[in-house]
């Protein structure tokens, strides 16, 4: 190919192609494995697309094909046209509201044809370019904080209309992009603040409400004791620590029981607790009282999931039971897990080394994204490589983190692996654009 | 530009790296350190499917298998696979209804889900199976399974054999869990005796199931997988020629009968009156059957031959002539001077059917004439022994003696629900007497009588210990087991021990009774036994007996007893036949020995046997009372069953009008709420004829 097309190929990283590619294989080769009954005709099925794993590979020829055309293109196009990608993706997005078919559970998907086509999905990639065109204006200066809370719109508003449409998985995923914007220059307290605040939510998950407030009243006393000389120049220092002992037990003692049982629906609630493996307290059980009995079918068993899941995985052993022999995937024990769920089969498949060996993969994928990220001389480029090794970690870790217990279920697919059209085709283009971009790196974009 | 804040290039790099070590560490600990998902897993999609053994196989002394299995099908239905069938034509082959159809459908749905299979309609007669089979390929998700059940070619031995049904829960918790919900399981007879030799060895296929506990397919090519041993075999003594014929003769009448070689002390044939036939407890109409057969009142579940109670009556005489000579308290040539009753005792009681002639006047003729007064006296000479001081020491040797001869006590055949009998303790006639009593106050205990009950069982026993002078073989069916184990061997060597009871009784005390048996036949009550060319001894027995009917006592016919061995020399079988309310010993009973020690000693009939076989067998002796028995016993449930569900359905049928309203009696009215009385019920139970029920129309 490099003979043949040397003006496309001329600059492009093969490693990021062939990383992926094998990633596609892996996921159809999983896919395979979670749908094949025996004796289903292997090649008829695969050509017919009738099967799932047919229609994953004909979704990655489309996308494919659609990856050589974007290698086609002038990398001036991407960011001469973020923002009208993005106004077009919001459009989009506003135009699932009255279009979206009626499918069970989300109300994120607009029908057409035979395909289900989710904008939610695709949006991502229209985020990551209008937030790297935003970044990279010359009149941007991102220490000021009108410009930090800008950009931190630009990728809040569709994950706001996202989660309208009863997918606050893929919401979420646009929190991926608070690490592009601390790369540019975020303050390093928001990050810490974030964290934080993540760590004293999961606190009060797991400990007694006045245990926790004594535990950090103990804390601020300690602080306010060793620091002491300090504080006694600068009254200020103590007013400071009081203010955030104050907004933590406030947060712990009231706002997170308010979230729980006003904001969140039950059944988030039970997932968020499932995580940590602890039952739902009566007080949010009783709160959504009204709810429970409108929809009692849903509660029967929470941590099914994950529990099946686990099973999977950890049955696999070290080195898996091969992949037509792995019982808990074939025979449908996991639920979903032909998307959000299929990591199962390769953990039960190819076990320990399998898993690995996949993780492996996305660890080169990722830090590959980042060593060409920190090469590009455009800060559009670096700025979009940065938001595609956020979004791709977002999705990896929290997905693999859920099928073996670590996070709470929230339905956000594997990237390449898991079966979907729509997930498949954004992250392909996404992958492309990059790739596209890093093939121009000498360019200065703007 | 590029080089604007790298340094958090790291970091980012640093939390990437940090969140592959958390899910690694989670990783290893799920697939390495923590075993316990393997199990998980194996338990989640992993099913070890039973496989049931053949059940072992009841043969008869000549090798015929009286006892076999074979196999019928359930109709079974997957409601999901079921698809664009013609309902209708499904509906008239099988006999139902399209409403039926759907009941069943949707009950199978609620049962056990759509997509795992449930019975449709359980076995299968075999035309059903014919018709079915012919046209199954019509009817997606409609098969056929199999089902061992056991059927029994010469339908007979029903009660000897038990039957089999599904564990009840006490099964399950008595075996510790060993038997499951739905497993068969041996409930009376040898097969409950023998149920552990029966059954075989169970095998275990595992099989791959899926999340919705469809079996898929092999787990590891069945590497695991354990093989099913066939229950092994039972050999028996019984002669099913000779116990199809007794049965025969047993035919509607009640009472039961027991034949034993004398010799080993094997059952050859065991009859229980009324009988039924094995086959009738199982295949299709097996269940309706069983419940019909609990509720009769003449209890054709219940074994008389080794659980009904009788008093032995005058077939007792030689058993209390051999204890009184063995005590030394008469010889062989003891006589008694009988006028035809017995006056010891002041009241003239028992009489006799004799009187003078010097039809007493030793053991061997007091027997042939079957003295009362004689045995009586022999009685009370017994427990009066001056050796033991009182009666009370007396009587205690006494009883001693007849729990030796298996009377009062149980023999432990090889199957269950055996009856003792009685030989009523000193304690009892204490306390019944103020504890003052002489062998005068239960001296017909000497005749067979009073506080006296046995089974046929014990009486054909006792038999075998005349016949071989002093000892017997605990009575059994079971010869030998095939590929008999050590456990097995266990299991019959108290079978094979002789128990050398009586043997200290000189054989001149042997030879005077057994002469006088053989004299019965001969010449005295017992003739119609007598078989050209075989010495037969024998005793008859006529008891009279009461019962108590709609709160008064009324008098039955007497039941006929008949006991016997033969031949007198080395005998070959010893029987005891007892028919209730039927009459004189040698009417019945009689007869029907003589017929079966025939078929069994020269296995043909003679000609007027075979008459006598076809008479006796066509007679119809069943007692009237239980007509009236059944009524009261059906309605008493029916009125029962309206107090507690209010389903008037049933008592409809026990119920008349009140004659005391103005309305003329005729058909029941169709509507309001009426008076009723239900005249059928008790009189001891007055009040519901009080009080009158009221029935919604």
């Amino acid at each position: 190919m490099r003979q043949q097309n040397p003006a496309i190929s001329k600059g492009i990283d093969w490693s990021l192609v062939w990383i992926y590619l094998i990633l596609v294989a892996i996921g159809l080769t999983a896919i395979f494995a979670a749908t094949y009954k025996e004796g289903d005709p292997v090649i008829q099925s695969f050509i017919g697309f009738k099967t799932d794993y047919s229609k994953q590979f004909f979704f990655f020829l489309l996308a494919f094909s659609i990856g050589f055309f974007i290698l086609l293109t002038d990398s001036k196009f991407f960011a001469a046209t973020a923002n009208l990608m993005y106004a077009a993706g919001i459009l989009m997005l506003l135009l699932v509201f009255p279009f979206h078919s009626p499918i069970k559970g989300t109300e994120s998907i607009i029908k057409i044809g035979a395909f289900n086509f989710q904008p939610a999905e695709l949006c991502k990639i229209f985020v990551a370019l209008a937030l790297s065109k935003y970044l990279s204006r010359p009149e941007t200066d991102f220490t000021k904080t009108r410009s930090q809370l800008i950009a931190a719109g630009i990728a809040l508003l569709p994950a706001g209309l996202t989660i309208l449409q009863s997918e606050t998985g893929l919401a979420l995923v646009y929190l991926a992009f608070f690490l592009v914007m601390y790369r540019e220059g975020l303050p390093s307290a928001i990050l810490i603040i974030g964290f934080s605040a993540a760590a004293l939510i999961v606190a009060t998950l797991l400990v007694e409400k006045i245990t926790l407030a004594l535990i950090l009243s103990g804390l601020a006393l300690l602080v306010i004791y060793f620091t002491r000389r300090y504080w006694k120049r600068k009254t200020a220092f103590l007013a400071n620590i009081i203010l955030v002992w104050l907004l933590c037990v406030g947060v712990q003692f009231f706002v997170v029981p308010q979230v729980f049982s006003k904001v969140l629906k039950l059944y988030q609630v039970e997932r968020i607790y499932a995580t940590v493996g602890k039952d739902v307290p009566t007080e949010y059980v009783k709160a959504h009282e009204r709810e429970q009995t409108k929809n009692s079918e849903k509660k029967k068993d929470i941590d099914y999931n994950v529990r099946q899941s686990k099973i999977a995985i950890g049955s696999g052993g070290f080195l898996g039971k091969g992949l037509l022999n792995a019982t808990q995937t074939r025979y449908d024990f996991v639920p979903e897990q032909r998307t959000d769920f299929i990591f199962c089969t390769v953990g039960e498949g190819f076990g320990f080394t399998g898993s690995i060996i996949l993780l492996g993969l996305y660890m080169l994928l990722l830090f590959r994204i980042i060593t060409i990220a920190e090469r590009q001389r455009s800060i559009f480029s670096r700025t979009y490589a940065y938001g595609v090794a956020s979004v791709l970690f977002f999705h990896m870790f929290i997905n693999i983190a859920m099928t073996i217990g670590l996070a709470p279920v929230i339905g956000i697919p594997l990237p390449f692996i898991s079966y979907g059209g729509t997930s498949l085709l954004t992250f392909t283009i996404m992958l492309f654009i990059l790739v596209r971009l890093d093939a121009d790196r000498q360019m200065v974009l703007r | 530009m590029s080089v604007f804040n790298q340094s958090r290039s790291r970091i980012i790099r640093i939390i990437f790296l940090l969140a592959f070590v958390v899910i690694i560490v989670q990783l290893f600990y799920l697939q390495i350190v923590d075993r316990k998902y393997r199990q998980l897993a194996i338990d989640n999609a992993v099913f070890p499917k039973v496989v049931y053994p053949e059940r072992g196989i009841i043969y008869d002394r000549k090798g015929k298998a009286i006892l076999n299995n074979t196999i019928i099908y359930d109709l079974m239905v997957t409601p999901a696979e079921v698809k664009g069938i013609d309902t209708f034509g499904f509906c008239r082959l099988l006999g139902i209804d399209t409403a039926e159809f759907n009941r069943r459908i949707l009950d199978a749905r609620l049962r056990n889900t759509s997509v795992r299979p449930s019975v449709f309609k359980g076995l299968l007669t075999k035309e059903l199976q014919a018709r079915f089979e012919e046209n199954s390929w019509k009817y997606p998700g409609f098969n056929l399974v199999e089902r061992p059940l056991r059927t029994y070619p010469y339908n007979a031995a029903a009660h000897i054999l038990g039957y089999i049904r599904e564990a009840d829960p006490r099964d399950i918790e008595n075996s510790g869990n060993f038997y499951r919900q739905g497993d068969y399981i041996g409930k009376t007879g040898l097969e409950a005796y023998y149920e552990k030799v029966l059954m075989g060895q169970r095998g275990v296929q595992y099989m791959i199931k899926d999340n919705k506990n469809r079996l898929v397919g092999q787990y590891e090519n069945g590497l695991y997988d354990t093989a099913a041993y066939a229950g092994r075999g039972l050999r028996t003594y019984i002669d099913i020629e000779l116990q199809q014929m007794a049965e025969k003769l047993m035919a509607n009448k009640v009472g039961g009968l027991v034949a034993i070689d004398p010799k080993t002390g094997g059952i050859l044939a065991m009859v229980s009156g009324p009988n039924y036939n094995p086959n009738d407890l199982t295949g299709p109409e097996g269940s309706k059957n069983y419940s019909r057969m609990v509720l009769d009142v003449t209890g054709p579940m219940l074994n008389r031959a080794i659980g009904g109670r009788y008093e032995p009556g005058s077939t007792f005489k030689p058993l209390g002539a051999l204890v009184a000579l063995n005590e030394g308290v008469i010889t062989p040539d003891y006589g008694f001077p009988c006028g035809g009753r017995y006056t010891l005792c002041g009241h003239g009681k028992p009489a006799c059917t004799h009187a003078g002639g010097g039809h007493a006047a030793n053991v061997r003729l007091s027997i042939a004439n079957s003295c009362n007064a004689y045995y009586a006296h022999v009685y009370r000479l017994t427990v009066d022994n001056p050796k033991y001081g009182n009666v009370k020491n007396g009587y205690l040797h006494w009883k001693e003696y007849m729990n030796i001869f298996g009377l009062g006590v149980r023999l432990g055949l090889d199957i269950p629900n055996e009856n003792p009998g009685l030989i009523a303790d000193t304690s009892v006639y204490n306390k019944e007497n103020a504890n003052r009593w002489t062998s005068c106050t239960n001296l017909t205990l000497g005749i067979g009588q009073d506080k006296m009950l046995t089974t046929p069982l014990q009486m054909a026993n006792a038999m075998c210990i005349i016949a071989n002078k002093g000892y017997y073989y605990t009575p059994h069916f079971v010869e030998k087991i095939d590929n008999e184990t050590e456990e097995d061997t266990a299991l019959l060597n108290r079978f094979r021990v002789k128990h050398d009871v009586l043997t200290h009784i000189p054989d001149t005390a042997y030879n005077a009774v057994i002469e006088g048996m053989h004299d019965v036949v001969k010449f005295g009550t017992a003739r119609i036994a007598q078989i050209e060319g075989i010495d037969v001894c024998a005793k008859t027995g006529t008891a009279e007996n009461y019962t108590i009917l709609d709160g008064r006592k009324i008098k039955l016919p007497n039941n006929s007893m008949f006991v016997c061995f033969a031949p007198k020399e080395n005998p070959k079988i010893a029987l005891a036949v007892f028919v209730q309310n039927a009459g004189y010993g040698a009417t019945w009973a009689g007869p029907i020995s003589r017929i079966l020690m025939e078929k069994y000693l020269n296995d043909t009939l003679t000609k007027r046997s075979e008459a006598d076989l076809e008479r006796i067998s066509g007679t119809n002796l069943m007692p009237a009372y239980f007509k009236r028995l059944q009524y009261k016993e059906d309605s008493i449930r029916a009125f029962k069953w309206f107090q507690t569900t209010k389903d008037s359905s049933y008592i409809r049928k026990y119920i008349t009008f009140n004659p005391t309203g103005n309305q003329p009696a005729g058909p029941l009215p169709v509507k309001g709420i009426r008076h009723f009385s239900l005249l059928a019920v008790l009189p001891e139970q007055k009040t519901l004829l009080k009080t009158g029920i009221n029935l919604p129309a």
